[in-house]
C-alpha cells in the first residue's frame, strides 16, 4: 500500500460533500467565522462549462449521447445537463436479489444541486409527527416550529417563487413573485378546479428579484443545465463560491472519503480518503466532522468505518446505520389536450414548472393509502431535442409532410403530470456494505435491498385514477389506467432522486443514529447533513428541507464549539 | 444551410454581439461552427465515414423521403440528417449494423420488385416500398426486417432535423432566451380557454 500523506495540522471542521447539505454547511459556518475543509469526491465546477443556453447542434451527438449510446438506452437524452448517474465507471453498487433500486450520484461540487428540479416545498407539520397521527413510521425528534425558522433563513438567502395560499399541507414560505401562468398551466389550473383540487403557483428555488449579486431570473428555461447567473439555487455557485471569498473555505476536489479514523475516546480525528487524481491514500485531521456525501454515501462512509471498537462501523451501536432507506413514490402520466393544438405561438420555456398541485386531501382518512402526494405539472414548447418527437412520429407513422403536421399539430400540446408521494419507511428498505465487491479505489461498496409496500402501490393506484380524471376533463383522451405486471406502475426505487434515511435521527438511542441537532449519539464530533438523518420521506422533495436541517446543524456545530463542547 | 438563412443567423449574432459589447462563450462557439459550416458547404461532398457511398446516399434520399422541402422550406437533407447518422454509425457498430444491413434489405426488397436498387428506381417505386415498411399493419415474415429498418431511420431523421438549426426554426420555438420579465401569454390562454371550454 502506498504511504499514507498526512495533513499536518487538524481543521476545526472537515465537512465531506459539497450538495445542498454541503453546501449549507459551508457558508453558514464561514459566515459565522469558523474555518472550514471541504472534501469533493468529483472536480471543480467550472461556471463555463455549463450547458445553459446552448442548442443541440452545438453538440456533435446533439443530446443522444457520445457514440449514439442514448438510442440503446444506455445514456441519458441530454447534452451535459448533468453530472453523473447510477453507472460511474468504476465505481459500481449491488443490488440483492429480488430488490430492485438505481442510485444516481454526481461527482462534482455542488453535486445534484448543479441540474435538479428546484421544487422547494416546506414539510407540513403533521409531517414531522407521522406515527402520533397514523401509527406509521416514526415521528420526527423535532417540529415544523424548531425547523420553521431555517426555512425562512434559506428562503431569504436562496429565493424561492410562490404565493401564501394558507395551505396547511403546504406551508406558506417567504416567497419571491412568480411568473405568470402558461397556457397548459392555465387548463390544468381550471380543470383540477372542476374537480375540487386547488392547484397553486410553483415553489421553485428560482429568484425573480436580484438578491446578494444573483440577477433575477432571465427565463430561458434551462435551469436543468445550470444556471450561468446564478439565479436558480445550486449549491457550487450560491453558496460555496461565496463563502470561497471569506478565505475560510479550503476546498478539495476530487478526494473520495474512504474511511474516519478515532481515537481512544471514539472521537474522529481524521479523514481517510483517496486523491483520484494520483490513486493515492491521504488523511486530513479534523476537530469535527459533517457527513453530506448524500444520503446513501455519508451510510456507506459509517459501515466502512470499521475497527475492533466500533465492529459494526461507526456511530452504529444501535445497528441503524443504513436502515430505513427511502425514495418518493413517483408516477407520471401525460397526454395530448386538443384544445393547446393550434394556438398562438409563444416563448414558454420560463423556470421549469410555472404551476404545481399540493397535496389536497391531507384531511381525509379513508383514501386507502396512508399520507398523500402533490403533482407536478409539465407542458409548453419545449427546446426540441432527442427523442421530443419519437412519440409522435410511431403513433403517426408514414413519411414525408404528414409526419411534419402531426409533429407541429402535437408540439406544445402535451401535458406531463408527475405524482411524487410519501413512502412509509420498511424494514426491507436498506443499504449495507456488500462482504465481496470493492470500487476502484479499493472501497467496499453498498448493496441494497428494496421493497414497494402496499402503502404506496395503492397510492399510484390514487394517483393513477386522479391524473386520469385531470386529463379527460381537459379534453384529452386517455385510456384506462392499467397495471402492468400485475401491479401499478409505481417508479423503481431510487428513481425519484429522492433517496432519504440510512443515518436517522431520534431522541432514543436504540432506535436513531442521531440526536436531535444531527450529531451521533455515539460520536459527540461527527455531525450529519445530507439527507440521511431524515425520519420519513413526505410529499415534499427533499433539498429544501436537507438545506434547513443542514442550515440548523451548522449553527449548533458553531455554537457547540464556542463552548468548547466538541 | 442556405446562404441567406446563414447570413442572418450570422448577423443576429453580431448585433446581439455588439449590443452587449462582449462575446460570450456560447456565441463565439456558434459563430466558429458556423464559420466552418459555411466552409463545408461550399467545399463540396461530405464523404461518409460509416457507410459506403452508394449507401450513404440511399439514406440520404430515405431522409428526404421522410422531411421533404415542403413549400421551399427545407428538410431532411439541407439539416444533414444523413451525416449526423453516418457520423454516429462510424463511432458505434451497432448502429452502423442496422444501417449497413438494412440498406442492404432495401436494395434487395427493390430488386425483388424488379428495380436494380433503391437508389436508381424512379420516384414512385421508391414510395411504394415506403408505403410498405412505414406502417406496422403491413407487418409479415418478408417485411418486418424493412419495418424495424424504416422505424429507425424514421425516428433518426426525425431526431436529426428537429435537433438543427434549420428544424428548430421550422418549427418555430422560440425560447432559450433571455427576457427582463416572463410575459403572460394572453392570446394563447385566451385560445386554448375558448377552445377547451374550461
Amino acid at each position: 500500500m502506498a504511504q499514507v500523506v498526512k495533513s499536518p495540522a487538524a481543521h476545526d471542521v472537515v465537512i465531506i460533500g459539497s450538495g445542498a447539505g454541503g453546501g449549507t454547511v459551508t457558508k453558514v459556518l464561514a459566515d459565522l467565522g469558523v474555518s472550514v475543509l471541504l472534501l469533493e469526491a468529483g472536480p471543480m465546477l467550472n461556471p463555463a462549462d455549463l450547458k445553459e443556453h446552448m442548442w443541440p447542434y452545438d453538440v456533435p451527438h446533439r443530446g443522444v449521447g457520445p457514440k449514439g449510446e442514448g438510442y440503446f438506452g444506455r445514456s441519458p437524452f441530454t447534452y451535459g445537463a448533468t453530472y453523473g448517474g447510477a453507472q460511474i465507471e468504476g465505481e459500481p453498487y449491488t443490488v440483492a436479489p429480488g430488490s430492485d433500486f438505481s442510485w444516481f450520484r454526481s461527482r462534482i461540487l455542488g453535486g445534484r444541486t448543479n441540474h435538479y428540479g428546484r421544487v422547494t416545498l416546506r414539510f407540513a407539520d403533521y409531517d414531522f409527527k407521522p406515527k402520533s397521527r397514523d401509527g406509521l413510521g416514526v415521528d420526527w425528534p423535532i417540529s415544523y416550529e424548531d425547523i420553521a425558522p431555517y426555512y425562512d433563513k434559506a428562503e431569504n438567502f436562496i429565493g424561492v417563487t410562490g404565493t401564501r395560499e394558507g395551505i396547511r399541507s403546504a406551508p406558506d414560505g417567504i416567497f419571491n413573485p412568480p411568473a405568470p401562468l402558461r397556457a397548459h398551466d392555465v387548463l390544468v389550473q381550471r380543470a383540477c378546479a372542476k374537480l375540487g383540487i386547488r392547484a397553486v403557483p410553483a415553489r421553485q428555488a428560482v429568484t425573480t428579484v436580484a438578491r446578494n449579486g444573483r440577477p433575477p431570473c432571465h427565463y430561458c428555461g434551462q435551469c436543468g443545465r445550470g444556471c450561468k447567473t446564478a439565479s436558480n439555487y445550486a449549491s457550487s455557485y450560491v453558496q460555496i463560491f461565496p463563502a470561497i471569498q471569506t478565505g475560510r473555505v479550503q476546498v478539495v476536489t476530487n478526494a473520495m472519503a474512504r474511511e474516519l479514523m478515532t481515537d481512544e475516546a471514539g472521537k474522529v480525528v481524521a479523514i481517510s480518503y483517496i486523491d483520484k487524481t494520483t490513486g493515492s491514500e491521504k488523511q486530513v485531521r479534523c476537530r469535527t466532522v459533517v457527513l453530506a456525501a448524500s444520503a446513501c454515501e455519508s451510510a456507506r462512509l459509517l459501515l466502512n468505518s470499521k475497527s475492533s471498537r466500533h465492529p459494526q462501523g461507526l456511530a452504529n451501536s444501535s445497528g441503524k446505520v443504513g436502515r430505513y432507506l427511502m425514495d418518493t413514490v413517483g408516477y407520471s402520466a401525460g397526454a395530448f389536450i386538443p384544445a393547446l393544438s393550434g394556438m398562438p405561438r409563444y416563448n414558454s420555456d420560463g423556470y421549469g414548472s410555472h404551476l404545481y398541485v399540493p397535496w389536497w386531501l391531507w384531511d381525509k382518512k379513508d383514501l386507502g393509502f396512508p399520507r398523500g402526494y402533490h403533482i407536478e405539472v409539465g407542458g409548453g414548447y419545449g427546446m426540441p431535442g432527442i427523442g421530443s418527437f419519437t412519440g409522435i412520429v410511431n403513433r403517426t407513422e408514414g413519411y414525408g409532410v404528414a409526419i411534419k403536421q402531426a409533429i407541429r399539430d402535437e408540439y406544445g400540446a402535451s401535458v406531463g403530470l408527475s405524482g411524487r408521494g410519501e413512502m412509509i419507511p420498511n424494514e426491507q428498505c436498506s443499504c449495507e456494505i456488500d462482504p465481496e465487491v470493492k470500487d476502484r479505489w479499493g472501497i467496499p461498496v453498498l448493496r441494497f435491498h428494496w421493497a414497494w409496500s402496499d402503502h404506496e402501490l395503492n397510492q399510484v393506484r390514487h394517483m393513477q385514477a386522479t391524473f386520469h380524471d385531470i386529463l379527460e376533463t381537459m379534453g384529452a383522451k386517455v385510456a384506462a389506467p392499467t397495471d402492468v405486471g400485475g401491479r401499478p406502475p409505481i417508479s423503481r426505487g431510487g428513481a425519484i432522486i429522492h433517496e432519504v434515511g440510512t443515518i436517522r435521527m431520534g431522541d432514543d438511542r436504540e432506535s436513531s443514529v442521531l440526536n436531535k441537532y444531527c450529531q451521533a449519539h455515539d460520536v459527540k464530533n461527527l455531525f450529519v447533513a445530507d439527507a440521511a438523518p431524515f425520519v420519513g420521506n413526505p410529499d415534499k422533495n427533499p433539498t429544501h428541507t436537507i438545506v434547513a436541517l443542514a442550515w440548523r446543524t451548522a449553527e449548533y456545530l458553531a455554537e457547540e464549539m464556542r463552548k468548547g463542547n466538541v | 444551410m442556405s446562404e441567406i438563412s446563414r447570413r442572418d443567423a450570422l448577423r443576429r449574432i453580431a448585433l446581439a454581439l455588439t449590443a452587449a459589447g462582449f462575446v460570450d462563450r456560447v456565441s463565439a462557439q456558434e459563430v466558429h461552427q458556423m464559420a466552418s459550416k459555411a466552409a463545408t458547404a461550399d467545399g463540396g461532398r461530405y464523404q461518409p465515414k460509416a457507410l459506403s457511398l452508394r449507401d450513404y446516399q440511399t439514406l440520404e434520399r430515405l431522409t428526404d423521403l421522410i422531411i421533404p422541402v415542403e413549400n421551399g422550406a427545407p428538410g431532411a437533407v439541407a439539416a444533414g440528417a444523413a451525416r449526423w447518422i453516418d457520423m454516429l454509425a462510424s463511432e458505434n457498430g451497432e448502429l452502423k449494423d442496422i444501417y449497413t444491413s438494412g440498406l442492404a434489405w432495401l436494395d434487395a426488397a427493390m430488386k425483388q420488385r424488379g428495380a436494380a436498387d433503391f437508389l436508381s428506381a424512379p420516384p414512385a417505386d421508391q414510395t411504394a416500398m415506403l408505403d410498405l415498411i412505414a406502417y406496422r399493419r403491413n407487418q409479415s415474415a418478408e417485411l418486418a426486417p424493412g419495418i424495424r429498418f424504416f422505424t429507425w431511420v424514421r425516428r433518426m431523421t426525425v431526431d436529426a432535423f428537429y435537433t438543427s438549426e434549420i428544424g428548430i426554426r421550422d418549427i418555430d420555438y422560440r425560447g432559450n432566451t433571455g427576457l427582463l420579465s416572463y410575459p403572460e401569454p394572453v392570446e394563447a390562454i385566451a385560445f386554448a380557454l375558448k377552445k377547451s371550454g374550461l
